[in-house]
């Protein structure tokens, strides 16, 4: 028998919500919440014997001390999630089977692929969830089959579901690399464009916009995703994992030390507080209007914060900025990155 | 990270700043990376292309 130890937060440990989000780690005998449905997923062959559960805020942080926890179960396997697309309890997830991977034990993850914490789960296999709660059923099921095969002594393969990072393994084979490199060549040039040994991660291709004809007409916006806001940050922007972008004024010719600061979470702030310019060139923009090199600078500026923000929201606030700059009259942008 | 025109800066936590630099030397650097961007955006590109800014003669 497969003995299982299951991580989940507080949420779906059903001991609370944002008020028992700063609790430490707790374990409990046998399955708890959707530990239930996959504990019957697992059959009669394998259990889930304990599940471990540990508060969103205290979740991330806190790997070492929860993985010490799922060991004193003895599993031959951890499970963490389904963990959708839950900024912190993915990361939680991501860090808890990572650090068991770390410490010999077999772990497996489960979120969506957008989830934040995907590429922090380690030597450690992650499965797809859905990307909210409402898919719990059908992200357990793939959970559940994924964890049989492992239990099995099997490698998990993108048809098990595995997203995120792919340990690359030795194999044997028959023909030279010669020989196979000849072999993708021969179909490509049949027609078959995704024959390769080395699948690459996938980024959206952009096609460039087309050259602004002439910048002495032309208005051009200001956007960051420094995390650059008036000092006291008045639309609540996220240090990390941002779901939202705030415009704000750009008025006068400076920004003044004290007035504006960086929330951004992922770099030391010190030197964008001391000096708002070194995230949001102002200065040196309204010179250059003011001598005519640039038509109009945009009258306000877009910002966000990238640390750990999800391509999915990226990939939105992108979509409305472009609109929002289009419909003012805009034809290019200056995207300070950090 | 297939951004169109990418102007290379100094450090993460200073896109358009080099806190090494004094005052005036330090919003020249800006200056002349704003002015690379600007140059960028007006030029026609086909792929991820990077703008280096020259080194200054000074």
């Amino acid at each position: 028998m497969g003995r299982v130890v299951h991580y989940v937060n507080q949420f779906f440990a059903g001991v609370g919500g944002e008020d028992s989000a700063g609790q430490g780690p707790v374990l409990v005998e046998g399955p708890v919440g959707p530990g239930r449905k996959l504990d019957e997923l697992l059959g009669d062959e394998h259990e889930i014997v304990a599940t471990v559960w540990c508060g969103d805020d205290h979740g991330p942080g806190a790997s070492a001390e929860i993985v010490e926890l799922i060991r004193t179960a003895e599993p031959d396997l951890v499970v963490a999630g389904p963990a959708f697309t839950s900024g912190r309890y993915g990361l939680a997830c991501a860090r808890v089977v990572a650090a068991a991977a770390e410490a010999g034990l077999a772990a497996l993850g489960s979120m969506h692929e957008d989830n934040p914490g995907l590429d922090e789960a380690g030597a450690a296999p992650v499965v797809a969830s859905g990307e909210v709660a409402r898919r719990m059923g059908p992200s357990l099921i793939t959970l559940g089959g994924a964890a049989v095969k492992l239990l099995a002594g099997e490698p998990l393969t993108a048809e098990d579901g595995r997203i995120g990072k792919v340990a690359r393994r030795s194999v044997l084979v028959e023909e030279s690399s010669a020989r196979r490199a000849v072999d993708l060549v021969l179909a490509r040039i049949a027609g078959d464009r995704d024959a390769t040994e080395i699948p690459l991660p996938r980024f959206d291709a952009v096609t460039p916009a087309a050259p602004v004809a002439d910048v002495r007409e032309a208005t051009v916006f200001l956007v960051t995703e420094g995390g650059l806001v008036p000092d006291d940050n008045p639309g609540s922007l996220e240090s990390a994992r941002a779901t939202r972008w705030l415009r704000y004024p750009l008025e006068g010719d400076t920004l003044a030390p004290g007035s504006y600061r960086s929330v951004h979470g992922g770099f030391t702030s010190v030197h964008a507080n001391a000096d708002p310019h070194r995230i949001v060139p102002l200065d040196v923009a309204r010179e250059l209007e003011g001598e005519g090199a640039i038509g109009h600078l945009s009258a306000e500026y877009f910002v966000t914060t990238g640390n750990g923000t999800s391509v999915a929201n990226a990939r939105k606030f992108g979509i409305e900025w472009a609109t929002d700059m289009r419909r003012s009259g805009a034809r290019a942008a200056i995207l300070t990155a950090t | 990270m297939g951004a169109p025109r990418i102007v290379p800066t100094r450090g993460i936590p200073y896109p358009t700043g080099d806190p090494s630099l004094d005052p005036a030397a330090e919003r020249a650097w800006r200056r002349r990376l704003v002015e690379r961007a600007l140059e960028a955006v007006a030029t026609a590109v086909t792929a991820p292309t990077v703008f280096e800014v020259a080194p200054a003669h000074a």
